[in-house]
């Protein structure tokens, strides 16, 4: 079995793992306080509304905008490292049909996994940074994985050709 | 699928507009400076999301966990663990593959009931108990694998099913590869184009509502609640054609594998392949024409995900004809 192949099979079944696993903790110890929060402050907000306090409501909507926040990032995540991880799989799978070289396939093969790690990694980051980095780290992760992908795609359309 | 279509057509719509006629419930009860009434609808928005939210997390985890099963069968000959510990391996996460989806659909329903903890269900904690048998599994074939990669025969498994290449299979790899970049290609430029204009806008309009019923300007109120509504179906389709099309990309990659099982006429073969990947079309754009063409549209992303169902069922017999055929003595 070809080092790429080992890459794509082992880092692809250890991501889906550590998706999995970060889904369950996320599930145990954050998700039910973060729908609680954001139900909570969103009522909180109309109630504001109600009693005609525009403070109240300000800051329960800023309160539900943080929350909604982290909880949307936090869950995409969880998705994404198992979604991506399984497209490793799949590509470990099927990487004899790939026409490349053993070389450019470890090449495709790390840049891949990188990416796949560093995408939803980069969107957990924002949560505790608003600023440039961490959207720098997931926009390079799915530049990585889209790139490596394309790559693929086209070693398969050789090997069809061929 | 099953459950995501039958979901998709029986209660995800209606539940929208539950969910819609609540939250104008609690808008135009704070208008009327009615506090119990806005606590009172909330509530029954949060009923009808969780209601939401469970089907779509049953439906998903379902189909991943599927996924995940026919990979880990892909990967079997070069698991290097006894036949029995596979085997044992096989039924816990078989087992949890069924008890989170189960578990989670039943939330729901079950909802604190008899539960130790404040927050948390018997269901979910059940699902939660699913999901770690599920990790449990697949860390024991990872560790299967690793022995194999470490062991001097390495380079040994020889496995016909990825040495075929039909007709179909290449039809299903090369078009499964192709959704699957359609799929990274759209999340790419809705994340670019659309994500924080959205979020913007989510509490932007929320804000606008509540500042109109706090003036007691009615008609701001429902101008609002409009928006709200056109914005939360904007999102919600393009996030759904996003996922649906590389987890449909994923299961033709998937299915190119099978091929050599899938005891049909070349020429059916080639045909399910084809309706596997017209509905793997079908579907995610249908869904993103839905804001604009309405229930048209609508019926035609069902009837996508009919055809990938059906073309599915279709390989599936032709797998079960395949284990008959060597169940009576026929050639593989």
């Amino acid at each position: 079995m070809s080092g790429a192949r080992r890459l794509l099979l082992a880092g692809g079944i250890a991501l889906a793992l550590w998706g999995m696993g970060y889904g369950l903790w996320y599930a145990v110890f954050a998700e039910h306080q973060a729908l609680d929060e954001i139900g909570s402050s969103l009522a909180a907000g109309f109630a504001g509304a109600a009693s005609r306090n525009s403070a109240l409501t300000d800051q329960a909507l800023l309160q539900y905008q943080q929350a909604k926040y982290v909880y949307d990032r936090q869950v995409d995540v969880h998705g994404h490292w198992i979604g991506l991880a399984m497209v490793l799989i799949v590509l470990g799978i099927g990487l004899d049909r790939v026409q490349f070289s053993g070389k450019i396939k470890m090449f495709l093969s790390v840049s891949a996994l990188l990416g796949a790690f560093l995408f939803p990694l980069g969107v957990l980051l924002q949560t505790a940074d608003h600023g440039n980095a961490p959207r720098a780290i997931a926009v390079l992760g799915s530049a990585l994985v889209i790139v490596a992908l394309a790559a693929f795609a086209l070693g398969l359309a050789r090997k069809s050709a061929a | 699928m099953v459950f995501g279509d039958i979901f998709a057509v029986f209660v995800l719509h209606q539940n929208a507009a539950r969910v819609g006629a609540s939250l104008s419930n609690a808008s135009h009860a704070a208008l009327a400076g009615d506090g119990a009434g806005v606590l009172k609808h909330f509530q029954d928005v949060g009923g009808f999301l969780e209601n939401r939210g469970t089907k779509v997390d049953t439906h998903v985890h379902i189909v991943a966990f599927g996924y995940l099963a026919l990979m880990l069968a892909l990967l079997e000959p070069w698991i290097a663990l006894s036949r029995k510990a596979k085997k044992h391996l096989t039924w816990l996460f078989l087992f949890g593959a069924g008890l989170l989806p189960v578990c989670v659909f039943l939330i729901h329903y079950v909802g604190l009931a008899y539960s130790p903890v404040e927050t948390i269900g018997w269901a979910s904690i059940f699902a939660d108990l699913g999901g770690f048998f599920v990790v449990v599994a697949v860390l024991g074939y990872l560790t299967g694998l690793l022995k194999h990669f470490r062991s001097g025969e390495r380079g040994a498994v020889q496995d016909h099913l990825l040495a075929d290449s039909s007709v179909p299979g290449r039809l299903l790899l090369a078009g499964g590869v192709f959704l699957v970049l359609l799929g990274f290609f759209y999340g790419s430029y809705y994340a670019a184009r659309d994500l924080y204009r959205h979020e913007a806008l989510d509490v932007s309009i929320l804000s606008k509502i509540s500042t109109g019923a706090a003036t007691q300007n009615a008609a701001a109120v429902d101008r609002g609640l409009a928006e709200y509504g056109q914005l939360q179906g904007d999102k919600a389709v393009k996030i759904a054609a996003h996922a649906h099309i590389i987890e449909f990309g994923l299961l033709g990659m998937l299915l190119a594998f099978f091929q050599p099982y899938v005891n049909l006429g070349e020429t059916w073969k080639r045909r399910w392949a084809f309706v596997l990947l017209l509905g793997s079309v079908l579907l995610p754009v249908c869904v993103l024409l839905e804001l604009k063409y309405g229930l048209v549209a609508g019926g035609l992303a069902d009837l996508g995900g009919l055809l990938v169902i059906v073309a599915l069922l279709a390989m599936w017999i032709g797998i079960l004809r395949y284990t008959g055929r060597l169940d009576a003595g026929g050639p593989s």
